[in-house]
């Protein structure tokens, strides 16, 4: 099972790629808002749930597609974390 | 003429017990209660000295609170202004400062950042202040607080003239600033009086309520149903762009009639596992607001048979004027969007040339409207209102929509394109100049220009194009977080593009074609 760093890790490679193409990779950090900043809108959102549903075998609530379960890096770390156990 | 507020008046007295609104997993209120609670409001207001021909605002989630707030508002003889309670407060400080509202009613959460941006701007308004809104009970605690102070006399409920404004709804504005546009009770309850003859609702239907109250699209949703003592199921901002929730709650709530833009109706059919969900319940698909991309409506019409499907088309200063039927199933090789169909029966529509002349069937031409569903103008902008409208000798207001359609031998207009900046983005108006007067204020871009191109997933693509005073470019998570803290989310630029200057005409202007092609060769 990985662990939590590299699930960040590996989360926020995709949302370089995927949302940020070009951008370096310390302008974003555990704490920059994702949803709230702009930075992701609602389909980039879905996308996003997707890649963590696929890529770790996680199930999100619908409740959970949210900003409050999803807006940081650091977020998103925590609600994988809850998940795996 | 009944008001607005008396069509509500009307089935609450016809219907105490039905259900007027339910706002999902929270409660519910009936007519009898609703109509209750919003005669207190009322009477509030008016102890507040709140008169017929005032503003109110209303900065508030959307809740059954905000929806008592509206019909209080109206029982007044008040225009109700709603803001949107996820844009800046700096944003709806300067609309409610701007239409200069008599009273406001605000939710606990807003109310610090709202009342230090309004002190900046000048005296504040009397204000209602109701904790975390839901099932109405904060507005009703609010108003007990209120009574134990002072009580309340009761007034009558105004009856407001066919000229008196509803409702003013703020759009998007090309000077950088949003504009209020004005709407009357002639105005409402016209295009209320048309959703009843085409689409026959009745005490039964259960309306999704999906639009923000600042949204136009809520006139339908909100006092159609208010009218014919027909539910209103709630769907709050939060939860409005999650597709399996939405596809969940159509099932739960047997929702009779939908009404939302084509991004959300995309969303469902894309992401809504609608297969899953039963929902055998609807019977009506309205959108409206954008053009909606013939792919994913080919998909949702064939994981949804049974409803009818129709078009509407119309900016907020008409509301709808213009709908199209979608008979499915939708061909295989159909590329093109449908048309945005015939006049209502309360418009009339023409087709105008560049001089103004009325162009024939199959030609291209400005889209202008008249009838009694069109706005009385933009709150004290009278340069834009007669840039707005074109009179006829026998002084009827033509309002000129901005929007390039062609008709043809049959009377069906079809969309074609926008004369000026403005574009569509998840439904809503977006003003390229608003854009660009919010990226102004970094400290450190020079020049900007926003462009938006055709995308066929999203609809639309914005790009923004800016130079960089000196130094280092600033990061493209930084340019949207700036964009997010200054511009409601649907206005933050999807891309950003850094160039050592912008390109020029021969005239020092900035060239737009050129910045167009620019975004469509790296898209």
């Amino acid at each position: 099972m990985a662990t939590t760093d590299e699930m960040v890790r590996a989360v926020k490679a995709f949302i370089l790629d995927e949302f940020l193409p070009g951008e370096p990779a310390d302008s974003l950090a555990g704490d920059t808002p994702l949803i709230s900043g702009g930075i992701l809108d609602s389909i980039a959102t879905l996308k996003l749930v997707m890649f963590l549903e696929e890529k770790f075998g996680v199930v999100l609530a619908a409740h959970e597609v949210d900003k409050q379960y999803l807006d940081t890096l650091d977020d998103i770390a925590t609600l994988l974390a809850a998940k795996q156990r | 003429m009944t008001s607005l507020h008396g069509l509500f008046v009307a089935a609450a007295a016809r219907h105490p017990d039905r259900v007027a609104v339910v706002l999902p997993g929270r409660g519910e209120i009936t007519y009898g209660a609703l109509d209750g609670l919003s005669n207190r409001l009322r009477d509030r207001l008016h102890a507040m000295a709140v008169r017929p021909g005032d503003r109110v605002g209303i900065y508030v989630g959307k809740s059954i609170d905000s929806v008592a707030a509206i019909c209080g508002i109206l029982k007044s003889g008040a225009a109700y202004v709603p803001v949107d309670p996820s844009a800046p407060p700096a944003r709806n400080a300067y609309i409610l400062n701007n239409c200069r509202v008599a009273a406001l009613i605000v939710e606990a959460r807003f109310r610090a950042a709202l009342e230090t941006e309004l002190a900046a701007q000048g005296p504040l308004p009397p204000i209602l202040g109701i904790d975390a809104a839901g099932t109405g009970d904060a507005l009703a605690r609010a108003l007990d607080a209120e009574d134990r102070d002072a009580p309340a006399a009761a007034v009558a409920t105004a009856t407001s003239e066919p000229d008196a404004l509803a409702y003013i709804l703020y759009t998007s504005g090309s000077t950088g600033k949003p504009k209020g546009v004005m709407l009357s009770h002639e105005n409402a309850v016209s295009f209320v009086d048309w959703c009843s003859e085409v689409f026959d609702p009745g005490p039964d239907d259960r309306f999704s309520s999906h639009a923000p109250f600042h949204f136009d699209l809520s006139i339908l949703d909100l006092h159609v149903p208010l009218k014919h003592g027909a539910s209103i199921v709630l769907i709050p901002e939060e939860r409005g762009k999650d597709p399996q929730h939405l596809a969940q709650l159509i099932d739960d709530h047997r929702i009779s009639i939908w009404y939302s833009a084509p991004s959300i109706l995309s969303l469902l059919a894309q992401f809504g596992e609608l297969p899953r969900h039963d929902c055998s319940s609807l019977r009506l698909v309205l959108f409206a607001g954008e053009v909606f991309p013939v792919k994913h409506l080919r998909t949702l019409t064939m994981l949804l048979r049974r409803p009818r499907y129709f078009n509407l088309y119309g900016p907020t200063e008409t509301n709808v004027c213009t709908y199209h039927e979608v008979v499915p199933p939708v061909p295989d090789e159909r590329t093109v969007p449908y048309p945005i169909g015939t006049v209502c029966s309360h418009l009339r529509g023409k087709v105008i040339g560049t001089e103004g002349e009325t162009v024939r069937p199959g030609e291209e031409g400005e889209l202008c409207i008249a009838g009694r569903g069109v706005m009385q103008g933009y709150w004290e902008l009278p340069e834009q209102t007669a840039r707005g409208f074109i009179v006829d000798p026998d002084d009827t207001r033509w309002y000129r929509t901005g929007d390039v359609v062609v008709e043809d031998a049959g009377g069906i207009y079809t969309y074609r394109g926008r004369r000026d900046r403005m574009v569509k983005r998840r439904g809503y108006r977006v003003e390229l100049g608003e854009i660009e007067g919010g990226l102004y204020q970094h400290p450190r871009v020079k020049e900007v220009a926003v462009v938006a191109t055709p995308d066929e997933e999203a609809g639309v693509r914005v790009t923004a194009f800016l130079s960089v005073r000196e130094g280092a470019l600033p990061s493209l998570v930084e340019m949207k977080r700036f964009a997010a803290e200054r511009l409601p989310l649907y206005m933050v630029p999807d891309r950003f593009h850094w160039l050592e200057s912008l390109p020029k005409t021969s005239t020092d202007k900035i060239d737009y074609q050129q910045l167009k092609t620019i975004s469509q060769d790296r898209s």
